[in-house]
């Protein structure tokens, strides 16, 4: 058997594309690599055969709202959904598939969840202020994490499993023990914030969340540069903290300022960040290398992306997009 | 244009005679602003007055009166019960919907401009844009029937939170023109300066209205008239600058409204229809959301659900909302499809507007829209219609006319009438 070829971001392509009838709002890969889940407008989720693209829903009704937030146990054994109703749901992934519980875990919409490395616990937050911990075994209550002063937009557990930090509306980052109890304040991204004066509103927030590796970098992305508001008048950014202090030390950015909002984030293990974006400028997916503020590769998608999520081989990425498909690039040259 | 004394409303309790109207507007004209006409006291004995919210942008009626979860255009929320059984509205107004039992509903927008500058002016003068007069805004159209000969402030107060405004009194005059309130502070250039002793003010006042005696008898004018007023008001206002002092409400009723700007707005407006302001017009500002409705929708609904639902309750309890009418309007919906950035659009085809309290029908909803929003298909109204209403409601026969400047100038759209289904 010939070897794979080598990761070329360069290269990136189409590999396989899923069309479900309504815009989809998240998505996420089994660490397992067996599946590939997405979730959509119509409050519903669903799960493909990461090989064969087949879909089937997840059997409902377990959300009444937009699955905001997905993410696999490690072990790709159980799936978990988070919903603008407030909603945390663990699906278990054997045949049939089955909600395993449900709680409703945020008094208003739930944003963003993280499943500790260990599968144990899983960090939710939204916008009651609030982050939570849940045993992921039964969905038992653990943690409560008031603090935050504005809506919490995402979550993100740090890769050594003892620790998370969370970021709101207004940029600012929070670190917890695995146990919920606060550690420190991390900082703020505040080039992903601004209150716009005119239409009297705050906009901005981490709408994705993600460490490096090795964990010494946090990227938040957004919206920066922000002149209206209302119109989403800015383009994306990634703000990459240091997590030894929380300074920022670099600030990504398309270096053709397209509009939009970065929507999903990850760090390839071959060593650079992959992002997404959707807005005014499009849909788009780019590719930084560590140091440098502007893009080395973009590649212009068909519609807004919405998400994220690297195969665990790190050889594609599935983009979830607001035209209502799901799709995967392979980061590779294609063969003929 | 109906006969003279027909009750436009339907009922009796809403008649005011057309010949009164014209009397009084005629009386006004040869005898300046100080002929009161009658219109203005009959309504004015009945104590009326609007209070009217403006959600500056259009706010979006799928994500407030008018929600359809579950649809292809409903977006991420949830509808929730009300006070009044079978009526539901968004999750994001809980507070309002415990005082739906004081308010009514017009379900059934349509047929309104996409543009803001003309649905603002459609929404604040009740006629289609653009027309070849000039006429009055609803603010000032109340201000003219409701104002009492000797009401010491102003008829008509806009406290502006962002936003336009306020509406024009075009040939009503300028005691009728909104005054502004920025901020919830008091009008500018009401307090005394540093230097002016008030002996000193009384006396520069006496001296002035000699002088202006002397020369209006012999040039006496509708200009000078209003010249004089002014003076007056603004002496008027500053003995009674506390009556714009929205600190001097208890710590506890700042506590009740929440301590956001909109809070201390609303609560600055109880103050105002309390000391008996008849049209009072607060614009929360700024719901023109092409890009993340939703989230704009939490924030900004999140700021306006608690003050408002504050204060209709304590307009109720104080005894004010059977003479206060209550709106909540925009100058638009928002369209029902949701962009590819999780916005919405402008859209006047199919949307909602709030009416309470003085002469509404309590827990009504008139209009209907489809499954997905996208058309009216019961009782389709506009602006026009909103605006005969609001007088209907307070009192006034709307299909009566101004005299003004020798010729009759309807108050309302007289291709229009009122929406009577609302109507208590």
């Amino acid at each position: 058997m010939a070897d794979p070829a080598p990761i070329d971001p360069a290269a990136t392509h189409e590999t396989a594309s899923h069309k479900h009838g309504r815009p989809l709002v998240a998505c996420a890969w089994d660490p397992a690599g067996k599946w590939i889940a997405f979730s959509a407008e119509d409050a519903t989720v669903h799960r493909l055969t990461a090989a064969a693209g087949a879909a089937a829903d997840l059997p409902g009704p377990a959300h009444d709202s937009w699955p905001w937030a997905l993410r696999f146990s490690p072990d790709g054994t159980r799936l978990f959904s988070g919903g603008y109703d407030g909603r945390l749901v663990a699906w278990s992934l054997g045949e049939p598939a089955a909600a395993a519980w449900l709680v409703t875990a945020h008094d208003g919409w739930l944003r963003g969840l993280a499943v500790s490395p260990d599968g144990t616990t899983v960090a939710t937050c939204g916008n009651d202020r609030t982050v939570k911990l849940w045993r992921g075994a039964d969905g038992g209550a653990l943690a409560t994490c008031p603090g935050h002063e504005s809506h919490v937009y995402a979550v993100a557990w740090h890769p050594d499993g003892q620790r998370l930090v969370s970021c709101d509306l207004k940029g600012f980052l929070k670190e917890w023990d695995a146990a919920g109890a606060p550690v420190r304040d991390l900082g703020r991204a505040e080039a992903l914030w601004k209150y716009d004066t005119q239409f009297r509103a705050d906009i901005g927030g981490a709408r994705t969340l993600a460490f490096r590796a090795d964990g010494a970098q946090l990227a938040v992305g957004g919206i920066t540069a922000v002149t209206n508001a209302f119109a989403g008048i800015g383009h994306p950014a990634v703000c990459l903290l240091d997590h030894a202090d929380g300074t920022q030390a670099l600030l990504l950015e398309p270096k053709e300022k397209q509009q939009g909002v970065c929507w999903g984030v990850a760090w390839h293990p071959q060593g650079f960040w992959v992002s997404v974006a959707g807005g005014g400028g499009g849909g788009w997916l780019r590719f930084f290398k560590p140091g440098e503020a502007g893009e080395f590769h973009a590649l212009k998608l068909p519609a807004n992306g919405r998400g994220l999520a690297l195969s665990p081989d790190g050889r594609q990425v599935a983009v979830a997009l607001a035209d209502g498909t799901l799709r995967t690039y392979g980061m590779f040259a294609k063969t003929a | 244009m109906p006969a003279f004394d027909s009750p436009a409303c339907g009922s009796a309790a809403h008649r005011l005679s057309r010949r009164a109207l014209l009397g009084g507007m005629a009386a006004a004209a040869a005898g300046g602003i100080a002929g009161r006409p009658a219109l203005a006291r009959a309504v004015a004995g009945s104590g009326k007055r609007v209070l009217q919210i403006f959600l500056h942008g259009g706010v979006s009626q799928l994500e407030s009166w008018d929600p359809k979860p579950g649809t292809a255009t409903g977006g991420p929320f949830r509808a929730i019960p009300t006070s009044v059984p079978g009526i539901h509205v968004s999750e994001l107004l809980p507070f309002t919907a415990r005082q739906m039992h004081h308010l009514g509903l017009v379900r059934g927008m349509a047929g309104g401009s996409d543009d803001h500058a003309r649905g603002q002016r459609e929404m604040f003068s009740g006629r289609d844009q653009p027309v070849p007069l000039d006429v009055p805004d609803l603010g000032a159209v109340v201000a003219k029937a409701c104002l009492a000969d000797d009401f010491p402030l102003p008829g008509h107060v806009l406290i502006r939170g962002g936003g336009g405004g306020p509406g024009s009194a075009s040939a009503l005059g300028p005691r009728y023109a909104g005054v502004i309130m920025e901020d919830a502070k008091p009008p500018a250039f009401t307090d005394r300066p540093a230097g002016l002793s008030a002996e000193a003010e009384r006396r520069r006042a006496a001296l002035r209205a000699r002088l202006d005696a002397r020369f209006t008898g012999r040039r006496r004018t509708a200009d000078t008239e209003a010249y004089t007023f002014s003076h007056e008001q603004a002496l008027d206002l500053l003995d009674r600058r506390q009556v714009f002092d929205v600190g001097l409400e208890p710590e506890r009723d700042h506590d009740r409204y929440g301590r956001s700007e909109f809070g201390r707005h609303c609560l600055m407006a109880r103050r105002l229809l309390e000391h008996g302001v008849p049209f009072v017009q607060v614009n929360h500002s700024n719901y023109d959301t092409h890009f993340e409705n939703f989230d704009f929708h939490v924030e900004q609904l999140g700021e306006f659900d608690r003050p408002f639902a504050t204060l209709v309750e304590d307009l109720a309890t104080r005894g004010l909302l059977d003479d206060t009418l209550v709106c909540v309007m925009s100058e638009f919906g928002r369209t029902p499809r949701i962009n590819a950035g999780y916005g919405r659009d402008h859209w006047g085809k199919s949307w909602s507007v709030l009416l309470g309290g003085a002469g509404i029908q309590r827990g009504a909803v008139v209009g209907k829209t489809n499954a997905d929003g996208t058309e009216v298909i019961e009782r389709p109204v506009d602006h026009g219609h909103v605006f005969h209403t609001v007088l209907c409601a307070i009192g006034v026969d709307s299909a009566g006319s101004f005299h003004v400047g020798g010729r009759d100038l309807p108050i309302a759209d007289p291709a229009k009438g009122p929406i009577t289904e609302l109507l208590a």
